[in-house]
């Protein structure tokens, strides 16, 4: 059987005390809440803490509540199946909720997190496998290594973001709050992302995502479409969050964000300029779809061919419009 | 803190009874249910989420034991397999397997049973594609998942 | 042989009812106990330490710091355990532990007994091996090349070739001549694993001087045979269990390793030790599909019969021998048993590599060619302008015959296993739209092989049955692997003595407990297991109506058996009455196949059967002409079962049969980079979940076979060999474009669309078959039937 190496188990009492304790332990210790992601990387010798600090027992991290600008705050703990099978959620963020939905297994939505999602480590077929694997192989910059395996001249690991809630939430302008030891401080979903597979968030390791916050989506309509190889447990090969502003059948604005195409989501929103002012039609759509897929730069660290995966960037871009605008 | 490791007390119930184990904080739902507690009606296939073989039901919700810690679970109600059939009398879900042919090898069988079971218990009357839907992260290598449908509808029909 | 019993028109209480398999209560409630589930008091644990390299010398192992750990009981290598063995005679080429050299990523040097698995795992890590690195081998092409350090291997050869060999049946030149219309195709067919759901586990205790192995094992037998041979012990010392069975599908076929280690470490430590394998060590394990490049090369008449073919393969098999030898000449074997060919020429061989080894999988070295073969069928249609199905009627074996290759058709439903299909799928009447496909082939499978995989003279099956103070045992060798074995002969039981099959108390897999059965391979089980059961039950009614008859003074004739009744008497009441007489009631029955079923030429071994199933298929699908992506609508497939024991059991293997030929096609690959297996989890390395699955319609064709139990066939493996080429027609059909290599993933497709396109020819494939240097062929004289292989 594949094991856990020896841990200790902490049950703050708070968010402030687990904030202290990730301070006071610095890299040796880390945050668990569903432990979807987590505990496998640890099964295989690529995230080693002495200290695993649980936090999904902390009521106020399990809160969903609406907010006084009309939107909502879900708290980090909060398991992917209660965003899906959320009425009010599903209303106002059918892209966010549609990106919960299509994460792995309904056995693996009721125990993983919103925040975990948010948080998922990078992946790359060179990374995500057994320590004597890597030892085989030997090891690259992510864990124990100094070289990137699937781009040996990249002065930065190349794994690839593969959150599915986080494309879909950068796309409707959400925020997260992240609480240290000295403090909290909010910021946009997109900023915690950067392009190294192997620092891949900004946040510093002793910040907890406490909450996810959806500012009131006003007029806009969202989507989210994932691409894998198959219906299930897959994480995507390419996914695409589109969130439109309409009025009729003319698009006022629209955002689109890409994933799974290089170690951080992109926002290519500039892409759909061409579509400002006028109703979707095929061409118009294929254009900013070209243009969209442009800084896609999927590499052979994933399943099916890198040449089909940036093919595939174009049709979810397209799917994901199509879907936000009701055209389908 | 004490060494890295150390055991520590989980009190949980296990298919009704209370249970108070002395256990490693690094040893997953499914190392207990099956080690310390010899309930090996809970299979392994990939010990990383991948599968579905080690589903348990939590509280009623269908989860992957090997992906679950004890911190996490302290006080919960946890069912697996051997908790499913009402004494000597077979849960409509197992007999349905039984029936229709649900499984060959069964070693799928008992994660299939527990997600199975948590869909109809709210929803008896579920349609194929939402059947689909709730068993999509339980593989099966034997069957082609073709007459567990089958048998969850029918199941489903006798416990509506 | 015709026997009352597969008269078709004879009535039958059990057999063909859909009833539960007799094993399934346990399932259902968890409580059946698997190799894994097996704990006795004071067992060790064992991990192997496996080589990371893919080939290279071992100069030194080092356990001393691995000893020193607290907790760690034993540590050994190669050295502890020198004697060499392989499942085929001509092949044992394995060490449990190598000492000398590995030869691929995952190969086993040292093993630890610890007092628990994380005690094992860090003394394997504490183990240090020096290695010197050879040249890896990592393809087909690059194995056919003279090495340029050594080859993987120091027996058979040249280089890196395993085996080798070229046959000739007929004129295979005049047929060519002969012909009006010539075509050549190349194909690929990557391989592919088994994954069953259940790691291989293997627990041993060593008391006295008996030895005790449960393993989740298909073929008990065999490795009884293997552990008495590295271990230099009489047979009669050593007792494997097969344990109830997480999945095989052949991948559990073969003698392993872990097997032997736990053995070795039981008999040093004095105490049980059990090695439960990870989901990583079941990808290195494997024994799975070969890849297989194929060449094939047919002339057909004016009117689309087939009057030459030339089918060329190169497997590559991968670090060891295993099956190889088997595997190779499978993938020429049963080309001939769907289609009446004249002429046949084969040329097959099989290479070393530097991965895992390969072995047998569902359909054993037949699924590939089978893919080859009906591809190139359609494609001989087009282009000759016929329609494929009724070129493939106009070929099509006819009963009671005999190939080219010498093999003898039995029964044979090959014709209307079509019809059944054609009309469900309504193939005729689709209409067209773009992207939408129907894809049609046929296959046909073995019920058993002909032969054992060692030369001996024993009976492939036996069974006992016993029938004590009223309850009916019956001992067998066969292991249920989930396809429902237990069940055949509860119910082949059952329906002689009258009882219903969960009646009948089954004892299999065992070898100190039941008489000899090859084991669950080549689908042999329900024809020939079911043949001793069946010698067996009749017997033991005789005994009961005799003893009834008596007591009832009428004649036996006039004692009616069933519903739980021998005559008047209840079957306890008879069997007590019986056993009064005679003491403890015990008959049995044996089955060997007949001599006639195949040639005499070398090689001749592997292809007879005592009888062919068939299988025919239509998939429907959509495939995207953008992305390429395969949407499976429903998959139609009949089955010329024989006649079906428990029809349940076989819509059961149907469908099964069907799902793995669709992951196959769809997305499965044991693929490599570096020297490395590309995805060992269950998360990359693809299978079909709920949501791919499609409908499925089966038929069940039952020509009710002469020599088969009641009539009955195999359905373990035939129905998977169509369901590959009809995957694959039907993206033809669909978009126009042909895929020559499985699996099939959009980006292959996206290519041959691209390809077409740009006005090249629309297909993905292989480009050519490489360079070979086969051996003389060897023609074969005809069939003589006063000299056959038995």
């Amino acid at each position: 059987m594949l094991r856990l190496p020896r841990f200790s188990y902490l049950r703050p009492e708070s968010v402030a005390e687990a904030a202290q304790i990730l301070s006071e332990y610095g890299p040796r210790a880390r945050i668990v809440a569903g432990g979807t992601d987590l505990l496998p990387k640890m099964k295989r010798g690529q995230i080693e803490p002495e200290i695993v600090v649980g936090i999904s027992h902390l009521p106020e991290l399990r809160q969903i509540r609406a907010t006084k600008d009309g939107g909502f705050e879900i708290g980090a703990c909060v398991t992917l199946t209660e965003v899906v099978d959320n009425p009010a959620l599903q209303a106002a963020f059918k892209g966010y909720t549609r990106a919960a939905a299509l994460v792995s297994s309904p056995a693996l939505r009721n125990s993983g997190t919103i925040g975990g999602n948010l948080c998922v480590d990078t992946r790359c077929n060179y990374y995500d496998e057994s320590y004597e694997w890597r030892k085989a192989l030997g090891f690259c910059m992510k864990k124990d290594g100094d070289i990137c395996r699937v781009a040996p001249a990249s002065a930065t690991c190349r794994a690839i973001a593969s959150s599915d809630t986080a494309p879909a939430a950068i796309s409707l302008n959400a925020t997260v709050r992240l609480v240290g030891p000295n403090g909290e401080r909010e910021v946009p979903v997109e900023s915690l992302y950067q392009d190294d597979g192997q620092f891949y968030m900004t946040k510093a390791a002793d910040e907890i995502l406490v909450s996810l916050r959806m500012p009131n989506p006003g007029t806009w309509r969202s989507s989210y479409v994932k691409v894998r190889n198959r219906g299930t447990i897959d994480f995507p090969l390419v996914g695409a969050a589109a969130a439109l502003q309409m009025n009729g059948s003319i698009v006022e604005d629209c955002r689109i964000i890409i994933t799974a195409v290089g170690p951080k989501p992109l926002d290519v929103s500039q892409s759909a300029r061409p579509l400002f002012g006028r109703a979707i039609d095929d061409a118009i759509l294929e254009e900013v779809a070209v243009e969209a897929a442009k800084p896609a730069r999927p590499l052979d660290n994933a399943d099916i061919s890198y040449v089909w995966r940036k093919r595939m960037v174009r049709r979810a871009v397209e799917q994901a419009i199509k879907e936000a605008a009701g055209v389908a | 803190m004490g060494d890295i490791g150390s055991r520590e007390i989980l009190r949980l119930s296990v298919n009704g009874q209370n249970q108070e184990l002395l256990v490693k904080p690094y040893t997953t739902l499914l190392e207990i249910l099956r080690e310390d507690l010899r309930l090996t009606g809970t299979k392994h296939g990939c010990e990383a989420g991948e599968c579905g073989a080690c589903v348990v039901l939590i509280d009623g919700t269908p989860q992957l034991s090997c992906l679950v810690l004890p911190g996490q679970i302290e006080g919960s109600d946890v069912t697996t397999i051997e908790g499913v059939s009402d004494g000597g009398k077979l849960h409509p879900v197992q007999q349905a397997f039984m029936d229709h042919g649900a499984l060959q090898c069964g070693y799928c069988t008992p994660g299939m049973v527990l997600s199975s079971k948590a869909l109809l218990d709210s929803n008896p009357r579920a349609s194929a594609e939402e059947i689909k839907e709730a068993l999509a992260g339980n593989l099966c290598r034997c069957t082609g998942y073709v007459s567990i449908i089958e048998a969850v509808e029918d199941a489903g029909r006798a416990m509506a | 042989m015709t026997t009352v019993a597969n008269d078709p028109n004879v009535e039958l209480r059990v057999i063909g009812k859909s009833l539960p398999k007799v094993d399934s209560a346990g399932k259902v409630i968890g409580l059946t106990a698997y190799a894994d589930d097996i704990e006795l008091p004071g067992t060790l644990y064992c991990k192997l330490l496996r080589s990371h390299l893919p080939h290279a010398k071992v100069l030194s192992i080092d356990t001393s710091a691995a000893t020193a750990i607290k907790g760690v009981i034993a540590v050994i290598t190669g050295d502890d355990l020198p004697i060499k063995y392989g499942i085929m005679p001509t092949s044992e080429d394995e060490h449990a532990l190598e000492c000398e050299k590995v030869r691929f990523v995952g190969d086993p040097v040292a093993a630890v007994a610890a007092v628990d698995e994380e005690t094992a795992l860090a003394a394997c890590r504490a183990i240090v091996v020096e290695y010197e690195p050879l040249e890896t081998i990592e393809s087909i092409e690059h194995a056919l090349l003279p090495p340029s350090d050594e080859p993987i291997h120091d027996y058979a050869g040249p280089g890196n070739i395993h085996r080798i060999g070229a046959l000739e049946f007929g004129e295979v030149d005049e047929g060519f001549a002969n012909s009006s219309f010539i075509r050549e195709d190349v194909f690929f067919y990557e391989g592919n694993t088994h994954l069953p759901m259940e790691q291989h586990s293997a627990t041993a205790t060593f008391v006295g001087d008996q030895l005790t192995l449960w393993s989740s094992t298909q073929n008990p037998h065999y490795v009884h045979r293997a552990l008495a041979k590295v271990f230099e012990m009489p047979m009669g010392h050593i007792r494997v269990v097969a344990a109830p069975h997480g999945g095989g599908f052949g991948g559990k076929c073969d003698p392993f390793s872990h097997e032997m280690v736990v053995c070795k470490l039981a008999m040093i430590t004095g105490r049980p030790v059990k090695c439960t394998l990870t989901r990583e060590e079941v990808f290195y394990v494997h024994r799975g599909r070969h890849p297989v490049m194929m060449w094939v090369r047919t002339g057909v008449s004016q009117d689309g019969k087939i009057l030459a073919m030339h089918f060329r393969t190169a497997l590559d098999g991968g670090a060891y021998g295993s099956y190889g030898p088997a595997s190779m000449l499978y993938t020429g074997a049963l080309q001939t048993t769907t289609y009446n060919i004249p002429a046949y020429r084969f040329e097959g061989v099989r290479v070393f590599t530097n991965k895992a080894p390969c072995g047998p999988k569902r359909g054993h070295g037949t699924p590939q060619p089978r893919f080859a073969l009906e591809l190139h069928m359609d494609k001989i249609a087009h282009s000759i302008g016929l329609d494929p199905v009724e070129l493939r009627r106009r070929n099509y074996v006819k009963p009671y015959t005999r190939t080219i290759n010498h093999l003898r058709i039995t029964s044979c439903g090959i014709e209307e296993a079509t019809d059944r299909v054609i009309e469900a799928s309504r193939y005729y009447e689709r209409k067209k739209r773009l992207g939408h496909g129907l894809g049609f082939a046929v296959s046909s499978y073995m019920c058993g092989a002909g032969l054992p995989i060692y030369w001996n003279k024993l009976p492939h099956s036996e069974c006992v049955i016993q029938v004590d103070r009223g309850g009916v045992s019956l001992y067998c060798g066969a292991t249920d692997i989930g396809q429902g074995s237990d069940t055949v002969l509860a119910t082949v039981a059952a329906e002689e003595l009258g009882l219903w099959p969960t009646d009948i108390r089954v004892v299999s897999g065992d070898t100190g407990l039941t008489p000899v059965d090859l084991g669950s391979y080549s689908s042999r089980v329900t024809f020939m297991a079911g043949n001793a059961a069946l010698q067996a039950a009749r017997e033991m009614r005789e005994i009961l109506v005799g003893a009834v008859a008596e007591k009832m003074e009428c004649s036996p004739k006039d004692v009616v058996v069933g519903d739980g009744k021998i005559g008047e008497l209840s079957f306890e009441d008879a069997a007590t009455l019986a056993q009064l007489r005679h003491g403890v009631l015990t008959t049995r029955g044996t089955y060997a196949p007949p001599r006639e079923i195949g040639g005499r030429y070398k090689a001749a071994g592997v292809g007879p059967s005592p009888a062919y199933s068939y299988s025919a298929a239509v998939v429907d699908l959509d495939a995207d002409p953008y992305s390429g992506e395969i949407q499976l609508n429903k998959v139609w497939i009949a089955h010329d079962i024989g006649r079906a024991i428990n029809a349940l059991s076989v819509k059961g293997q149907v469908e099964g049969g069907v799902y793995m030929g669709l992951s196959e096609a769809m997305m499965e690959g044991q693929l490599y980079r570096h020297g490395l297996h590309k995805q060992p989890s269950m998360l990359d390395y693809k299978s079909l979940t709920f949501f791919e699955m499609p409908e499925v319609e089966t038929f069940l064709v039952e020509t009710v076979d002469l020599e088969g139990p009641f009539g009955a066939k195999e359905a373990g493996q035939g129905p998977l060999l169509p369901v590959i080429p009809a995957v694959v027609s039907a993206v033809y059909d669909a978009l126009g474009v042909w895929v020559d290599e499985v699996p099939i993933t959009p980006d292959k497709i996206m290519r041959a669309l691209d390809a077409k396109a740009k006005g090249r020819e629309g297909r993905y494939g292989p480009k050519s078959f490489p360079q070979i240097s086969y051996p003389t062929i060897v023609k074969v004289p005809p069939f003589d039937a006063s000299s056959t292989a038995f």
